[in-house]
């Protein structure tokens, strides 16, 4: 599979990475040979193999809808870039 | 003293018979660092005073008869475990501010067992490497040749242990993260069973792969390690609630009539013919202690690599979606809007590899792809899985070499994703089956240490201990130290 700049760009906005316009021939040619690396897999027969989800076939505990955590705002906040009287701070969204 | 050439065992013995107080231990080691870690860049924080205030506690502890075997013990963890009021920075300029308002879970154990937190390791940036060279903190060097890289992702936990700067440490194994820097730097690694060790506060990087592990001198001080980290966590929900033996407890078993399993497709093209030689000589050994060794195959190993390529970056496109510069970490100046705040703290923020690894992950995860990536992935899993099961009806241990080459130079392969990813061809299947695996010091090829790799059944890490142990009590290259770290 081979990723020219235009998929680059489309997916460095899917994951909302900011790119440098100077570096997006290195990501293609690099993203193109990961995938080439993947495609490997085709070779392999999987039609009658189903996807492993879990190495020990768990499934998904369930616990007790009860409250176990207590609010910790404050503290939690005491690392965030931006708040103001509890809140988080982002540029205007909405005009 | 030459306190540092004393593995886990014989320093808790000497704790507790009061040859020395835990508060000498840990300045000692702190002492080593200080003088040592310039040049190796092991360490990402040193926490002097946190662990002298844990040492002088540890030693009241001691004093009062209560002391456990890792009490007054100074470990250091990898940098991706949180540690409240100390930075944990996941090596990324990301979180080079983050402050975690938590314990992980680990860490919460190793304080419980009464150990010392000497401080954080270095590591590949959000353990996406093998070189320890995406760190935003800079690479690591091997304490056997610093112009070599010390492996990855725990190349900090492995460097800091081969020169003695602290008895033993954490690691996590994602893809061989924990197995090949202890092959790279001549020591000892164990992979726990996928779900064994819980992931709570440990930051993730691909959830159904990710298992924390101890690093250390010898089988026996992992077993030690193993026994605080392991058991059940209601607080992570692949946490398997299983008992926790005592992974000490087998480690004298002889080993008469172990079957060992050599899958041809560890030994074929790719592997340097030095470090074949020396795992067939470790094999030999093995077969001197009574073990018998079996031909087997797992055909699909081949295709571990590309399906790990897949699922670990699918996983992680989504785990990393949280880091947004809003309410943690990095945050970009001056952002015009929403979305330049979210695309400019993630770019600046992230290196590379990680925004390569995001970026395939996202491809994969896309409208229209899922099933041709992602499912046809997980599949491939089943299969690779599968080859285990078969194997293990036939054999007790499979043994391998860890990594197919010797430490590497730092700046080799950094240019090379690929070549950079083919470091882990025998680590990565048994995290996609989720197996326990471990490397252990066989010998040396061009003065560069080598690690056999044993790969056990799903909870057979007490017979993986023994097995390695074993080997130990027989052979002394574990023992072996770099020479400029005496």
């Amino acid at each position: 599979m081979s990723l020219d700049s235009d998929d680059v760009k489309k997916i460095a906005n899917l994951a909302r990475l900011q790119i440098d316009e100077a570096d997006i021939p290195d990501y293609a040619k690099n993203l193109s040979n990961i995938l080439d690396l993947v495609e490997q897999m085709d070779a392999a027969d999987t039609d009658k193999v189903s996807p492993m989800a879990h190495p020990l076939d768990a499934v998904q505990r369930l616990r007790p809808d009860a409250v176990t955590e207590e609010n910790q705002r404050e503290h939690f906040q005491e690392h965030a870039p931006k708040v103001e009287d509890g809140l988080y701070l982002v540029p205007q969204v909405i005009e | 003293m030459s306190l540092h050439t004393k593995n886990l065992a014989e320093l808790s013995d000497k704790l507790k018979n009061k040859n020395i107080s835990s508060v000498e231990l840990t300045q000692y080691f702190l002492d080593r660092i200080e003088k040592f870690d310039g040049d190796l860049n092991s360490f990402v924080t040193v926490a002097k005073d946190h662990a002298l205030t844990q040492a002088r506690k540890a030693d009241e502890v001691i004093a009062s008869g209560k002391a456990g075997p890792l009490t007054g013990i100074p470990i250091a963890q990898k940098d991706i475990f949180c540690t409240q009021g100390i930075k944990t920075s996941c090596g990324s300029k990301m979180l080079d501010n983050f402050i975690s308002p938590y314990d992980a879970t680990v860490v919460e154990k190793f304080n419980d067992a009464g150990a010392v937190m000497l401080g954080k390791l270095n590591m590949d940036e959000f353990a996406m490497g093998s070189s320890n060279e995406t760190s935003f903190y800079g690479p690591v060097s091997n304490p056997w040749n610093t112009k070599c890289v010390p492996g990855g992702s725990s190349g900090g936990s492995a460097a800091s242990v081969a020169a003695r700067l602290t008895p033993a440490s954490t690691g996590t194994d994602t893809g061989g993260s924990i197995r090949q820097p202890a092959s790279l730097c001549g020591i000892t690694g164990l992979k726990p069973t996928y779900g064994r060790v819980s992931r709570y506060g440990m930051i993730a990087f691909a959830s159904s792969l990710d298992q924390a592990g101890p690093i250390a001198q010898t089988a026996q001080d992992a077993g030690l390690m193993l026994n605080a980290m392991a058991g059940f966590d209601p607080k992570d929900s692949t946490s398997v609630d299983k008992e926790v033996p005592d992974y000490t407890a087998d480690l004298g078993e002889n080993l008469k009539g172990l079957k060992i399993g050599l899958p041809k497709e560890y030994f074929g093209e790719g592997l340097d013919s030095v470090v074949g030689d020396i795992i067939n000589s470790a094999v030999e050994q093995y077969k001197q202690l009574g073990a018998e060794v079996i031909d087997i195959e797992l055909p699909n190993s081949g295709l571990s690599v590309p399906a790990y390529y897949v699922v670990a970056p699918a996983e992680c496109s989504s785990n990393l979606s949280r880091f947004d510069g809003v309410r943690f970490g990095y945050r970009c100046e001056n952002p015009k809007d929403l979305e330049d705040l979210y695309k400019r703290s993630r770019g600046e923020g992230f290196g590379p590899e990680v925004k390569r690894r995001i970026m395939i992950g996202a491809y994969a995860l896309s409208a229209g792809y899922y099933d041709a990536y992602y499912l046809k992935a997980q599949k491939v899993r089943h299969l690779i899985s599968d080859d285990f099961k078969q194997a293990f009806k036939k054999v007790d241990v499979i043994m391998g070499p860890t990594s197919p080459n010797v430490a590497f130079n730092i700046g080799e392969r950094s240019d090379d994703p690929i070549a950079m990813y083919l470091s882990d061809i025998y680590t990565i299947a048994t995290n996609l089956a989720g197996l326990p695996g471990m490397s252990v010091p066989a010998g040396f090829a061009n003065d560069m240490p080598v690690g056999l790799q044993i790969i056990g059944n799903y909870f057979a890490e007490s017979r993986l201990l023994n097995v390695a142990h074993q080997y130990q009590l027989n052979t002394d290259w574990h023992k072996q130290m770099p020479e400029n770290y005496r």
